[in-house]
């Protein structure tokens, strides 16, 4: 049976990235207003026809900042902290919105200048009486690297994934950066060079760990009707869902399963369909160990499989489940939440506007963002050329 | 026994561990039990994760526990510990799993650990693990 919100499909109207790498003539606002900007006019709407935003990580109340910058009054309005996956979360959230006539036109947008600032905190504020500061922080836990290094540790002895199967990820990323204009890093990189960097925390090594970039990006979703003068094909929204785990890593009954289970399930159930019709995955790529439990959460392949399954070179290019088509946030940019630019290269691909990067005949893409500390939350986005 | 510290005195305020630091200053690893349906939980709630009574007490645990993941962190993150160092998720034997700090040159996943006290200038001990 269809799902009860398929009777008024939702569509992504307009996509586009800010400024990405390193960007010093602007501030995070004028970034997110921007690519706004540039999204509205893909769908031919402008700031007056917004009437739903959505945002994180634009300072407090982040939604009444944002909207005051773009001199937005929303009716509906977010900004929900779901860590770099809250961009999923949004596009959940405004389908459900405009679906049942809650809202018309969404807009979700956010920028970064984490690179030019510097500002990644290392360690949670100490002493503020927080079960972090008083569980995690007096070990000496680096967050993130080191609640993702716990997770990686741990599915390495439970299923036998070996160094060289997490490399293979930073690889693959790595090769479609290389067909990728806009990447931060493009110089080839091998498997050895992956394995001969750094150990950070143990079994992560530098190159198994996300840049650190500035960018950002803005989504217009709407129905269709809604967008009669879009300049670019809308792409429909098949299907999304949503979960989170824990916060603190003591908390994770199971450091090789996420979220992810929970909101592939409910996002593919909405869909209607399953791994094997998906012809572009775009995961959230922080540390690529994160990579291989994706696709076993989502059923792309069975629990304790992944490394096998990458280790044919599946996810490069020309592979059977093209991944990471931007770079990723391995080696295109990361900018602290990464979500947005899973979506808005899920939104190119199907256009079929990706140029070199181009996978052939895409009709079904998914965008799986996850956001915290060693997968605390996730939320998963099917979407689709018509 | 050492003097009493008041955790929440000393800006940290979290009345409902207090229980717990003041166990750690006599060296005591304590964790939440359930009289009604007999689990242990970590850290603790108002209620029971597994059965949502309230009829929760403090007990001390064997302080024996095994290592559920482990990783060596090799880049300064704290003032106190200085690079590398071993920091891992120990499951208690009653249950409830721990982040904590392996003070051992080397240890391995599966490894059965005791608990062990770290001092700290003004605040109360800290339970780590060596090996049992």
């Amino acid at each position: 049976m269809p799902h009860a919100l398929s009777a008024s499909p939702v569509y992504i109207v307009g996509a586009a990235e800010t400024a990405l790498g390193k960007v010093t003539d602007q501030s995070e606002f004028s970034m997110a207003a921007i690519a706004a900007r540039e999204a509205l006019a893909e769908a031919g709407l402008s700031f007056r026809d917004v009437d739903a935003l959505f945002t994180n990580y634009m300072g407090e109340e982040g939604s009444v900042q944002l909207g005051e910058y773009l001199g937005l009054r929303p009716r509906y309005a977010e900004s929900s902290d779901m860590g770099g996956a809250s961009f999923e979360f949004f596009v959940h959230h405004a389908m459900v919105a405009i679906a049942t006539g809650r809202a018309d036109v969404a807009l979700i947008a956010y920028a970064s200048r984490q690179r030019s600032r510097r500002n990644r905190k290392k360690v949670s504020a100490a002493l503020d009486g927080s079960l972090a500061a008083q569980f995690e922080t007096p070990f000496g836990i680096h967050f993130p690297i080191g609640h993702y290094a716990l997770s990686a540790a741990r599915y390495m002895h439970q299923y036998g994934a070996r160094p060289e199967h997490l490399a293979e990820i930073a690889v693959a990323a790595r090769q479609w950066a290389g067909l990728n204009p806009k990447a931060w890093v493009r110089t080839p990189l091998s498997i050895d060079d992956v394995m001969a960097s750094p150990l950070l925390s143990d079994p992560l090594r530098k190159l198994d760990c996300c840049l650190v970039t500035d960018g950002g990006g803005a989504i217009v979703i709407a129905r269709k009707d809604r967008a009669r003068d879009a300049v670019k094909k809308p792409i429909r929204i098949l299907g999304a869902g949503e979960s989170h785990h824990q916060w603190h890593v003591a908390q994770c009954a199971d450091l090789t399963i996420t979220p992810g289970v929970a909101s592939g399930k409910a996002a593919f159930g909405m869909a209607g369909i399953t791994a094997a019709d998906v012809d572009v995955f775009e995961p959230y790529d922080n540390f690529t160990h994160a990579v291989l439990l994706y696709l076993e959460d989502l059923g792309f392949c069975g629990k304790g499989e992944a490394a096998a399954f990458v280790s044919e070179g599946r996810l490069r290019p020309g592979g059977s489940l093209p991944s990471m088509t931007s770079g990723g946030g391995l080696s295109y940019c990361h900018p602290g939440a990464l979500g947005i630019l899973l979506l808005i290269e899920a939104v190119r691909q199907l256009r079929g506007e990706a140029g070199e990067r181009q996978v052939a005949d895409a009709e079904i893409a998914v965008a799986h963002g996850t956001g915290g500390l060693a997968f605390s939350t996730a939320s998963t986005v099917v979407l689709a050329r018509e | 026994m050492s003097e009493p510290v008041s955790y929440s005195d000393l800006g940290a305020a979290d009345p409902t561990t207090e229980a717990f630091w003041q166990a750690c200053a006599d060296h005591r690893l304590t964790v939440q039990h359930c009289r009604a349906c007999g689990s242990h939980q970590f850290y603790p709630r108002p209620f029971c994760l597994t059965c949502e009574s309230t009829d929760l007490e403090w007990v001390e645990a064997s302080g024996k526990g095994t290592i559920y993941s482990l990783t060596t962190m090799r880049m300064p993150v704290v003032p106190e510990l200085t690079p590398p160092y071993l920091l891992a998720l120990v499951d208690l034997d009653e249950g409830p799993r721990l982040l904590t700090n392996i003070v051992a040159e080397t240890a391995r996943i599966g490894d059965r650990v005791s608990v062990a006290w770290r001092t700290r200038e003004g605040l109360p001990p800290l339970p780590v693990f060596t090996p049992a």
